[in-house]
């Protein structure tokens, strides 16, 4: 296949950026297409030019890492599919495929492809996780779950952290992540005790951090490489105005 | 530093510091004769945790929890992505809620027997014990496990176990503990106890008076070189099978850390120890730039088979029949007739070897001719689509995503790939390396899983040294030296240090010749997956370590970097990590041509029985083979570490 890019290459978080043209022959449809990458820098490499900067680890589609918005959609054209898992087969001989990174203000870029996505940690820190020390648990059958909750909750803890759902939103908003965390814990009776000033702890947090507000227009789900569901949005709507009415918490 | 070096010209003694006392009592006396920091004193102690995968993120919490003041290190842009992300299947534990006769001794017993009697008694035992405890830790962290409609955890079996003992989350496993540790991580940043560093990646290990007192660190944004001082430094660094280029290996997985602290003094332990595991998806072209593990779980329905003979592989490979063509009577499905009792579910070793072995004989079903089937047919026949998609559905699909191929229709297709490595740092039975306050954790050290590591075993003793191990032996050496022990990084040893590795890097920056990381890289991969991956034998091992020695020269004349070192160059990050491949591979290849037996995953050709079973040399190889560095270009200094069974008794491995 013949491949042209356009990828947006910026030095780095004080320079402005621009998209540059690349023209790639002989890509195979069984590359990724982080490998169609690996191709290009490659050839870079050998020209003397310096390679495209992009994030990328595990390349199974679990680590979150890989961010590249392609063709308009993050992770590119595929439903459920993370950067890393798309293959070229999806693209055509002949096809112009334009490369951006992560646009959003809580995710400035850091260079080329690569953005700065400590918020979502700073989220996490500000109340997702349930307080419970090392070597202080009961036994793990003792308390009973549902299966249909278990499984809901896993459903929500698939969250990968990669931000696609920002990156999707007209708005910029934190809402799918946020509520994919307070849902998981949230539904599990191990969560019970912080319920509350989890959700209000994350919801203030990611407001702190510049992430725009949610108009449950629903493409973060969309492209969301793991499927999540906007149901998870509509509890923690739900957690968060329960802790509002009833809580001290601030 | 000198002192150190002065210690090694006199030898030296590997203590395992194994507890005196019946096996299962020594964790326990143990831990009672073990010195306390009191807990007004802990927050006058620092700790470094380098790598934040599961072993490092549980140690930082755990610590951190304990009142120590942590300093957590990773290379990710979060720890949420270290490596321990991707594991699949699951994490064992002996809890016997199956009531299938699992007990704490059977899961050692297990350990010890599927690790080839090539790990200590005493460790294996402790990690059996504490398995237990982290499910309930997981389980209270919210970790979502698997349930039956009771309400109960859901169990499975897992490749060489005859017990349903694996816990699990879908077919991530791994991702749900390791957010669980990451949630635990988090809250003590949060509670101030834990100073992140993400985008750090250890560039070297700090050693003044004898004793580890801090690393140096590149950040990979601004390329600043830095130094940290503590008074303990733990390597949670996971494996190095990245050496070998094409793994199930994250990108970015290395041994630099670990390395540059064997370089200066640590001593490796059991480094050609690696594992294949035998359920990857097969290699397709020449860009590929990793491989994607299908979970071992699938083995338990899937049936493992290839056609009987060549004539028909050969009509497979050039596309003229496909797999479901094949009648009955022409397939072979070699585990289940070479090993009934066992069948698909033999240790990883034994399946990836055997494998190779009929791919060898021309009986492979890819075009490349390195490919085995597993096929779900009669699994899906007896229990029904549905049933197989519920506990494989994410699996099929992933398959599905990278070959474009419908596994409820065709069988998948599968070959080995390097997965794990079972040697890294040596440490005692506290976890400390011969460098008094450096630790490793999880898979960056050699000490639980022998010559080979069981199933959904991996997150545990990640987990196991994290959460229930290093709290309680990490006290005893801080106890000892007290809060004043400890050097500022405006010490001499510190300068020194971060100079080498500017030193370092600016040289690598200035060599401006032709070939770039990369291609070294994938160099070296061939040579070590040709030479020293499933099978090796003394002729080829010495071939390799001459050719290793020739890319090393090549790689220090030759390489081809752009960029500076004052930003962020993904390049210049992979050079200093190949750099270490390099000499680590050299490294691998003596250690598997000292070991003139097979045993788990190191299968010496010249070492096996007549029909192709490995054979182990008990009595002159029961031992821990730990390197010591003793300069650039010269040989490594072997030490031995003479392995006590004072238990189980050591029987031929046998999985027919």
């Amino acid at each position: 296949m013949n491949i042209a890019l356009k990828v947006w290459r910026q030095k780095n978080s004080q320079t402005p950026g621009k998209m540059v043209d690349y023209k790639l022959s002989d890509v195979s449809p069984d590359m990724s297409f982080l490998e169609m990458f690996d191709v290009l820098n490659e050839d870079l490499s050998h020209k003397g030019e310096e390679p495209v900067a992009f994030d990328h680890d595990c390349r199974e589609g679990i680590c979150g890492s890989c961010s590249m918005y392609i063709n308009g959609r993050p992770h590119g054209p595929q439903t459920g599919t993370t950067t890393c898992q798309l293959h070229m087969r999806s693209f055509n001989d002949g096809d112009t495929i334009v490369v951006e990174p992560w646009r959003a203000r809580a995710f400035p870029v850091i260079k080329d492809l690569v953005v700065d996505r400590d918020a979502f940690d700073r989220i996490v820190q500000a109340g997702g996780y349930v307080s419970v020390n090392t070597g202080s648990a009961p036994d793990a059958n003792e308390i009973l779950i549902p299966r249909e909750t278990a499984d809901e909750a896993m459903d929500a803890a698939q969250c990968i952290g990669c931000g696609a759902c920002v990156a999707a939103c007209k708005n910029a908003s934190a809402m799918l992540f946020v509520a994919a965390k307070v849902s998981h814990l949230a539904v599990l009776p191990q969560g019970q005790a912080e319920h509350q000033m989890r959700a209000e702890r994350m919801v203030a947090q990611m407001d702190a951090e510049g992430f725009g507000a949610c108009s449950f227009t629903g493409a973060c789900s969309v492209e969301c490489p793991k499927s999540i569901s906007l149901d998870h949005i509509a509890r923690l709507n739900r957690e968060y105005l329960g802790a509002k009415l009833t809580s001290n918490n601030a | 530093m000198l002192d150190v070096l002065e210690e090694k010209e006199t030898g030296i003694k590997l203590e395992s510091k194994i507890p005196e006392g019946p096996l299962a009592e020594k964790w326990a006396r143990h831990k009672f004769n073990l010195k306390l920091v009191n807990p007004a004193n802990k927050r006058k102690f620092e700790v470094i945790v380098v790598g934040t995968g599961l072993a490092g993120a549980s140690a930082a919490a755990a610590l951190a929890e304990l009142g120590y003041n942590v300093k957590a290190f990773c290379f990710q842009d979060s720890p949420r992505r270290a490596h321990s992300i991707a594991a699949q299947g699951g994490i064992n534990a002996a809890k016997n809620y199956q009531n299938d006769g699992d007990s704490i001794f059977r899961l050692f017993y297990d350990t010890i027997k599927g690790g080839d009697y090539r790990a200590r008694e005493g460790n294996v035992h402790r990690l059996a014990e504490v398995s237990v405890n982290i499910i309930d830790q997981c389980v209270a962290q919210g970790v979502p496990f698997a349930r039956e409609y009771g309400g109960a955890l859901a169990n499975r079996s897992f490749g060489g176990s005859q017990v349903s003992r694996t816990f699990y989350a879908r077919g991530q496993t791994g991702q749900q503990l390791l957010l669980g540790a990451y949630s635990a991580l988090s809250r003590q940043v949060a509670n101030g106890k834990v100073k992140l560093f993400p985008r750090t990646e250890m560039l070297d290990l700090v050693i003044e008076g004898g004793k580890a007192r801090g690393i140096i660190t590149r950040n990979l944004i601004t390329g600043k070189i830095e130094s940290h001082s503590a008074h303990a430094v733990l390597l949670c660094t996971g494996g190095y099978g990245n050496v070998f280029y094409l793994s199930t290996n994250a990108m970015g997985s290395n041994v630099t850390a670990a390395w540059r602290a064997h370089k200066k003094g640590a001593l490796f332990a059991n480094p050609c120890f690696t594992q294949i595991h035998p359920t990857c998806i097969p290699v397709k072209g020449n860009y590929q730039s990793k491989l994607t593990l299908m979970s071992e779980s699938l083995r338990n329905d899937g049936r493992v088979w290839v056609p009987k003979t060549k004539e028909i592989a050969e009509k497979v490979r050039k596309g003229e029949i496909k797999a479901k063509d094949i009648k009955e009577e022409d397939r072979d499905y070699f585990l289940e007739r070479r090993y009934p009792s066992f069948g698909n579910l033999v240790p990883r070793d034994v399946a990836s070897r055997n494998a190779k072995t009929v791919c060898d004989e021309g009986r492979g079903v890819a075009p490349t001719g390195l490919a085995v089937y597993l096929d779900f047919a009669d699994a899906i026949k007896r229990d029904g689509k549905k049933v197989i998609e519920a506990k494989y559905g994410n699996l099929f699909e992933m398959y599905e995503k990278i070959v474009d191929d419908d596994p409820y229709e065709t069988p998948m297709k599968i070959y080995p790939a390097v997965h794990y490595t079972m040697g890294g740092l040596w440490v005692d039975y506290n976890l400390m390396t011969n460098i008094p306050g450096l630790y490793a954790l999880g898979e960056a050290n050699f000490s639980d899983h022998g010559a080979n590591r069981l199933g959904a075993s991996a997150l545990m003793q990640g987990l196991a040294d994290g959460y229930f191990v290093i709290p309680y032996t990490l006290g005893d050496y801080l106890a000892s030296i007290g809060s004043a022990d400890k050097i500022a990084t405006t010490h001499a040893a510190f300068k020194e240090a971060e100079q080498n590795v500017q030193n370092t890097i600016t040289r690598m920056l200035s060599i401006k010749g032709e070939k770039t990381a990369e291609e070294f890289h994938r160099q070296l991969g061939h040579i070590m997956w040709e030479y020293c991956g499933m099978a090796r034998n003394a002729e080829g091992l010495t071939k390799a370590k001459k050719m290793i020695q020739d890319l090393r020269r090549e790689f220090w004349s030759n390489l081809r970097l752009s960029g500076s070192d004052l930003e962020l160059n993904p390049a210049l990050e992979q050079a200093s990590r190949v750099a270490d491949f390099i000499e680590l591979g050299e490294l691998m290849v003596d250690d598997a041509l000292n070991r003139n037996e097979s045993c788990g995953g190191h299968f010496r050709e010249e070492y096996s029985t007549e029909d192709g079973e490995a054979k182990r040399d008990d009595e002159n190889y029961t031992y821990v083979a730990a390197w010591q560095y003793k300069g650039p270009n010269q040989p490594e200094e072997l030490h031995k570490e003479k392995l006590v069974f004072e238990t189980v008794k050591l029987t031929q491995r046998s999985y027919k």
